[in-house]
């Protein structure tokens, strides 16, 4: 029986985190910025179809980034989970933060006892009558909630110091969408068409499913205006 | 750690058969309810009335009474048996109201639950299909006399017609292109559509003829509820089009069922009650 070379605990977990690291920071950056009406999410994404940010629930919503299948996987669960409860008990009961403690643990799970973690990090919004909240799940499980504005993905940090500059609270759709933009761009040094931006978010404006995804003519009017 | 398991456990596998399917994830994770005494009839309980549906050029008109009966009383009189199901599409209810209530829920579910899912809607013909499959599940109830038989409409967006699908209890699923009606009332509800429907009706005339057909039914039938000027219930309208669903507001419906009333009631009056003295004995010769 081959022997097998002994790794400590604490390089095992390092090399797992790297690893997720890596394959993580290859993908584009999603932005979330909290609005007037709600939030609003800006993913440089080139595919019209496979969608980074999505619905969950009536006031919760769903953005990543790293690998798509890894996350699609976890965003059909969260959608599950969230739709078994809500019929199981109440609409109301649905919470961002019980689906955000979910997504954590799973996460947290298979980055202990998986060879490979998963390469993906999420973010959770869900929006209250004068409030969001959002909530940040990193590939080993960990959990933050953040406030105002927060950046995922392979350029994150950067994003979020030039946000820091940006970022004013209570600004309109249009005007948060071209700070995101701005943002983006400043940092990722390249020019962002509307073609390639996934814009989507959740408005206290609208009904019961608080959820809307601007087309590409919006984006492109939003961002014109300024 | 329940929550994280909770998540494990939605974790679907690749090709999974009930992929998308809300019902088909229930089904999973309750365990299948024992019947006692099968064969036997559930005690009296609630049990909802008609419901009638009527296209007309460009969509379709859903319209259900209020009422709600239990044996021989009335149990509610503002039922809502009419429940849009999404953007396009809408179910009404009627036979057993516990059992219908949930399957419309579930139902309702069931789409928003597939959209999300799979980023885009079902067809009409996909809707109207599942709900036969899920009416056809309740057959071990419907055989204990919890019969549930709804009524489907929506606006078929591919076609740019509205269309009526109605069912029974074994889960038959049969499109029906002008009018149908659906419950205790709905022998009275058909017969007064019939008489009236014509091809391309305007949106507010099918409305009419929907509130019409509810009053006959009403007048015929003792657990179909007419319009209660008393307590100032009238029945729910909804009309589904091109633009998505829409509920006619109390004030107007309420205004649609008084014309009705009036109408009939013009041609209807019995004239007053005899007078003693004219009431002839039963033994008395013609």
């Amino acid at each position: 029986m081959p022997m097998m070379p002994y790794v400590s605990p604490e390089q095992a977990m390092k090399d797992k985190a790297d690893f997720a690291r890596k394959g993580i920071s290859r993908g584009r950056s999603v932005v979330a910025i909290t609005t007037e009406d709600g939030v609003l999410f800006v993913a440089e994404n080139a595919s019209a179809t496979l969608h980074k940010v999505s619905e969950i629930y009536d006031r919760i919503a769903f953005a990543a980034v790293g690998k798509y299948n890894e996350f699609e996987q976890l965003r059909v669960a969260g959608i599950r989970l969230a739709d078994v409860k809500g019929y199981q008990y109440s609409r109301e009961d649905v919470t961002g933060r019980a689906l955000a403690n979910a997504y954590a643990n799973a996460m947290g799970a298979t980055f202990t006892d998986s060879p490979k973690p998963l390469e993906v990090e999420l973010l959770v919004a869900e929006v209250f009558p004068d409030t969001v909240e959002l909530y940040h799940i990193l590939y080993d499980g960990s959990i933050t909630d953040e406030a105002g504005y927060v950046a995922i993905g392979g350029s994150a940090d950067a994003i979020a110091e030039t946000l820091k500059e940006s970022f004013a609270p209570g600004m309109d759709r249009a005007t948060a969408l071209r700070t995101a933009v701005a943002a983006l761009r400043r940092v990722e040094e390249r020019d962002m068409e509307p073609s390639r931006l996934e814009v989507a978010g959740l408005s206290r404006q609208l009904g019961r499913r608080k959820f809307f995804r601007m087309t590409e003519d919006e984006v492109a009017a939003a961002l014109a205006d300024g | 750690m329940s929550d994280s398991w909770a998540l494990q456990s939605h974790i679907i596998r690749p090709f999974d058969h009930g992929g998308s399917s809300f019902s088909e994830l229930l089904r999973q994770i309750t365990p299948p309810q024992q019947w006692e005494g099968s064969g036997q009839h559930v005690p009296t309980h609630v049990e909802g009335t008609t419901i009638v549906a009527t296209t007309f050029a460009g969509g379709v008109i859903m319209a259900g009474d209020r009422r709600a009966t239990a044996g021989n009383l009335i149990s509610k009189r503002d039922m809502r048996k009419i429940f849009q199901t999404d953007r396009l599409s809408a179910v009404g209810i009627s036979g057993s109201a516990g059992p219908a209530i949930e399957l419309a829920k579930v139902f309702a579910t069931e789409l928003e639950h597939y959209e999300k899912v799979e980023g885009s809607e079902l067809s009409l013909e996909g809707k109207a299909n599942k709900l036969a499959s899920m009416v056809r599940g309740n057959l071990p109830m419907a055989m204990q006399g919890l019969v549930v038989v709804p009524l489907f409409a929506g606006f078929d967006a591919r076609e740019g017609t509205g269309r009526i699908f109605d069912f029974d209890v074994a889960g038959g699923r049969y499109e029906e292109r002008r009018f149908s009606a659906t419950g205790s009332g709905s022998l009275h509800a058909r017969a007064s559509l019939k008489a009236r429907w014509e091809p391309e009706l305007a949106a507010d005339d099918a409305a009419d003829l929907a509130v019409a057909a509810l009053w006959d039914a009403a007048d015929e039938d003792s657990a179909t509820g007419g319009p209660d000027t008393v307590r100032g219930l009238y029945p729910i309208v909804a009309r589904i089009d091109a633009d998505g669903y829409v509920e006619y507001d109390e004030a107007d419906v309420a205004r649609r069922a008084l014309a009705v009333a009036e109408r009939r009631g013009n041609r209807l009056a019995a004239g007053g009650a005899p007078s003693s003295e004219d009431n002839p004995r039963p033994d008395a010769r013609g």
